[in-house]
């Protein structure tokens, strides 16, 4: 079959489409990358890559405030939060996905429902709560605060999964009359794998980089996180913000995440599409 | 349940609850409490200080709520930039998703790329952004002068007039990949059949796009974009990052938040958190029956 021009012309717009939205992607954190690495007056001339890359913006984040200290602070409050989630809603998945009871619907919408509420909604009765139970400037008071917004999603995803394993699995377990705790512990854990993973994977981005809780319930350097360390990194002066720490810091905190998100993409992109298309 | 309930459903029925209720009180306690307090606090005059027995004061906060110029602003901030957004990201979105439902090489490799801005923190690609828009050494400027597209440097965050623009486009680069993965998930889900006898037929594809595409899409569509809009009606993060408390692109929740932290007017903040839940509620009704609507399709 011969090609017509037109044809060539067709493939070669689609390709550059292509390429714009690659690049369009990309650029901005390549840019980030290329900038962390330039120190002194290099900062301030525009090169596509540093004439001599050096690493004086890494060390300098670490020296110049308590950012390990904040990674750390992230870490803990990530995985407690997900570890939370995951264990509150496999318990809650199993009863709203397993069982027909009344009200079962109605509750299913009320947890979607919450995870649209707006966060700064529950903002000064979520102040309140955390002062009352002496947790302000703790890192419990941010775990605590983001099960706001990581369980409902947790338990809409993990119920839909629930509901499309075969009724067979159960039913002599249920006959034998064994305890639904034990059914989930030892039937439907071992099957969910890849479920928990993709729903807490999810969960854990949301609350690494969660930024308004983080900024109201903490008060000092060494309990913040990282989103809130980037954001109130700041120099001398207003007008001079040290680019290259905050460069720095912003590389170092994504390229994990960057990776997980490669590691993972599909489990991740369906269960997006999971939580929201069928929500 | 099969047959009449028996002793053994009911029982299975008791112990749902039980597997329910941890959940339930947690989150009764983290948001139905809070929401609540929040509320009755909008109608009080407390202060930071003083939320223990702050005093009722009815609907005095949302009368000077209603009064204030800046509500006003923020209100119309955080719609144009809802609506700017999201029509960015959905057109965006589209073709993105169009593309990566072609056939091609790499096509595996580019939606990686794609998951990139996702995958960054909201803080982390403010920030990102807010140095390449830099006046004096970002890239943007710098590279709009080379190509004399302006004369003069533009200074995108700090100016007034370009200001709101540059929160927009950062927003639009950082959630259209979540946009264009939704559409391309719905794209998946329709039917073969009309493509192929389109292709037969030899259709322009301008016109399969707006005569098949398009209409098929429309529920996926719906729901993508309102979920979007309820995001982008809440937005704090980029705001905050990108220009402070500034008035020219300060948003619905940086106005609740400034009262309620940086006033520490509790009372008067709690009351625009409530107008601004009110008004994520009246769009969340909509979202819940247009998915319903989408499902029974």
């Amino acid at each position: 079959m011969r090609r017509t021009p037109q044809y060539w012309i067709g493939r070669l717009a689609f390709w550059l489409l292509l390429a714009v939205i690659a690049f369009y992607s990309v650029f901005p954190f390549y840019w980030a990358i290329v900038t962390s690495l330039k120190s002194g007056s290099a900062l301030f001339s525009v090169d596509a890559w540093p004439q001599h890359p050096a690493w004086d913006n890494y060390r300098a984040v670490f020296r110049e405030q308590p950012f390990g200290r904040n990674i750390l602070n992230s870490i803990i409050v990530a995985v407690s939060t997900v570890v939370l989630s995951l264990a509150l809603a496999v318990a809650a998945a199993y009863a709203l996905g397993r069982v027909q009871f009344r009200g079962r619907r109605l509750l299913l919408f009320v947890v979607l429902g919450v995870s649209m509420f707006p966060q700064v909604a529950v903002l000064s009765g979520m102040f309140e709560l955390i002062r009352s139970l002496g947790l302000y400037n703790h890192l419990p008071a941010l775990t605590l605060s983001y099960l706001i917004f990581t369980l409902p999603f947790t338990v809409w995803v993990l119920t839909t999964f629930m509901r499309e394993l075969p009724k067979e699995l159960e039913e002599a377990a249920i006959v034998d009359g064994t305890g639904p705790l034990t059914i989930v512990t030892h039937i439907f854990l071992p099957l969910m794998g890849p479920a928990l993973v993709t729903t807490g994977l999810l969960a854990f981005i949301a609350a690494w980089n969660e930024f308004l809780f983080a900024l109201t319930f903490t008060l000092s350097g060494e309990q913040r996180t990282v989103p809130v360390a980037i954001a109130l990194i700041s120099g001398a002066s207003s007008h001079e913000l040290p680019w290259g720490n905050i460069m720095a810091a912003s590389v170092i905190v994504t390229v994990p995440l960057i990776i997980l998100v490669l590691v993972f993409q599909r489990r991740i992109v369906s269960g997006l599409t999971a939580g929201a298309v069928k929500g | 349940m099969p047959a009449p309930r028996s002793r053994l459903a009911r029982q299975r029925i008791r112990a749902a609850w039980w597997m329910l209720a941890p959940m339930l009180i947690v989150l009764l306690g983290v948001a139905g409490w809070p929401l609540a307090r929040t509320i009755w606090l909008g109608f009080t005059e407390a202060g930071l200080a003083d939320v223990e027995a702050p005093r009722f004061i009815g609907l005095t906060n949302y009368v000077y709520l209603l009064q204030d110029p800046d509500w006003w602003r923020a209100v119309r901030n955080t719609a144009v930039f809802a609506g700017a957004s999201v029509a960015l990201e959905t057109a965006l979105g589209l073709i993105i998703a169009l593309s990566l439902n072609a056939h091609f090489r790499g096509r595996g490799a580019l939606r990686a790329a794609i998951l990139v801005p996702w995958a960054i923190p909201t803080v982390v690609s403010a920030q990102m952004w807010r140095w390449m828009f830099n006046d004096v050494f970002g890239v943007i400027n710098h590279v709009l002068l080379a190509v004399h597209a302006i004369d003069t440097p533009i200074a995108w965050t700090a100016s007034p007039d370009t200001a709101l623009l540059s929160i927009i486009l950062v927003d639009v680069w950082k959630t259209t990949p979540f946009m264009a993965l939704l559409l391309l998930a719905g794209l998946q889900m329709l039917p073969q059949e009309c493509f192929e006898s389109a292709r037969v037929d030899g259709v322009h594809p301008l016109k399969v796009f707006f005569r098949i595409t398009l209409p098929l899409l429309k529920p996926a569509l719906t729901v993508a974009i309102i979920f979007r809009v309820l995001d982008a009606l809440r937005v704090f993060d980029l705001v905050y990052v990108i220009s402070g408390n500034n008035r020219d692109t300060m948003s619905m929740s940086v106005y609740a938040r400034q009262q309620l932290v940086d006033f520490q007017d509790v009372g008067y903040g709690s009351a625009a958190a409530t107008l601004v839940f009110a008004i994520i509620a009246l769009f969340t009704v909509i979202y819940l029956s247009a998915s319903r609507a989408g499902r029974e399709l």
